[in-house]
């Protein structure tokens, strides 16, 4: 009477959650077979990366990212090419991790491989340690008013 | 942000993002709050803990490992056209506090939400905030059949000092939410009025 150790029907990366737009149809949370452990799988799609390199060690949560181009999806992994299609504008990390179902740390590797090929831009974010700006303090403020 | 000359297709500017960090005990109402005040029905993004992943090439002994995934929810809220402002709820359970220091770094600052109930629960936020210098506000949640504290009552309790703002809230509320957030906006130029003037 031993529960099954590797099945995990409802998780993450099983085909998306419900209600959530993963574009093209296609759930680019699956990834290989049903062999491999579902904790496993989530590091298949960097290849067994778990550390993004370049660039991409400089991605926060709230970095917003934006596709160069339209650019050619052929020859692409799908995980890069779902990454470049929800960036067409800028959005976050944390946003392309939830929208696209794929845990942050893999995010951050599959972006640093698109920065370093070029196929992506993020703003010359200043370090994180640094505190927004008064001016920008002051719009957040009037914007939140505005609400 | 005029750029002095442009390609073929001007180069899109890449807003400013800032975030504000929700943060409380377990069930205080932060998802709530975000909900309420947040452009996009709020997000969840998950992070990965694993215990000995790194350099791990052969993916073949891995299912050992115990690998934990950490949720964390958040809302959007444009602010104009070059400001993106995200909210952040803590993780509910204190042993992810390695998440917490990736959420306070460069933080606005953070709305610390009380449940009079279980006040208990927010003591490890206040400190954690003070320790790491991020400006923040205390926001006591109503809910119902808890008894009425007054802020100063839950400011003693909790130990917060002069100068930071107790408020009451209702997370539920859209218009309190904001009011909460702009109780903290204005508290961080209060603050860092004070610390360039001496």
């Amino acid at each position: 009477m031993t529960a099954p150790r590797y099945r995990r029907p409802e998780g993450p990366w099983e085909g998306g959650r419900e209600g959530q737009e993963t574009g093209g149809g296609t759930s680019v949370g699956v990834v290989g077979g049903s062999t491999a452990g579902p904790l496993v799988r989530p590091y298949t799609m960097t290849k067994g990366r778990t550390r993004p390199t370049g660039q991409g060690g400089r991605l926060d949560l709230i970095t917003l990212v934006v596709a160069v181009s339209e650019g050619e999806e052929e020859g692409r992994e799908p995980e890069h090419g779902a990454i470049l299609r929800l960036c067409r504008r800028p959005v976050s990390v944390a946003e392309i991790s939830a929208r696209l179902d794929i845990p942050l740390t893999v995010v951050r590797v599959l972006l640093s491989d698109l920065l370093a090929e070029g196929d992506l831009r993020t703003r010359a974010a200043p370090p994180v340690t640094e505190l927004p700006e008064k001016k920008v303090l002051q719009a957040v403020l009037d914007g939140i008013r505005r609400l | 942000m005029a750029s002095a000359d442009s390609d073929t297709q001007p180069t899109e500017a890449i807003p400013h993002a800032v975030k504000i960090i929700v943060a409380g005990g377990f069930g205080a109402g932060k998802t709530t709050l975000v909900s309420s005040v947040s452009e996009i029905a709020p997000l969840s993004t998950e992070e990965l803990m694993t215990e000995a992943s790194y350099g791990v090439d052969d993916l073949g002994g891995v299912e050992e490992k115990t690998t934990t995934t950490v949720a964390l929810d958040f809302g959007r809220i444009t602010i104009g056209t070059d400001i993106v402002l995200y909210l952040f709820g803590t993780p509910g359970q204190d042993r992810f506090w390695f998440m917490w220091e990736e959420l306070a770094a460069g933080a606005l600052g953070a709305v610390v939400l009380a449940d009079t109930r279980r006040l208990d629960t927010c003591f490890h936020a206040v400190d954690f905030f003070e320790r790491k210098g991020v400006p923040f506000i205390v926001a006591v949640n109503r809910f119902e059949g808890s008894t009425e504290y007054s802020a100063e009552e839950v400011r003693e309790a909790l130990d917060v000092p002069e100068g930071v703002p107790v408020v009451a809230a209702d997370a539920r509320d859209r218009k309190s939410s904001k009011e909460v957030l702009v109780e903290l906006v204005t508290h961080v130029l209060r603050s860092r009025q004070a610390a360039m003037s001496g």
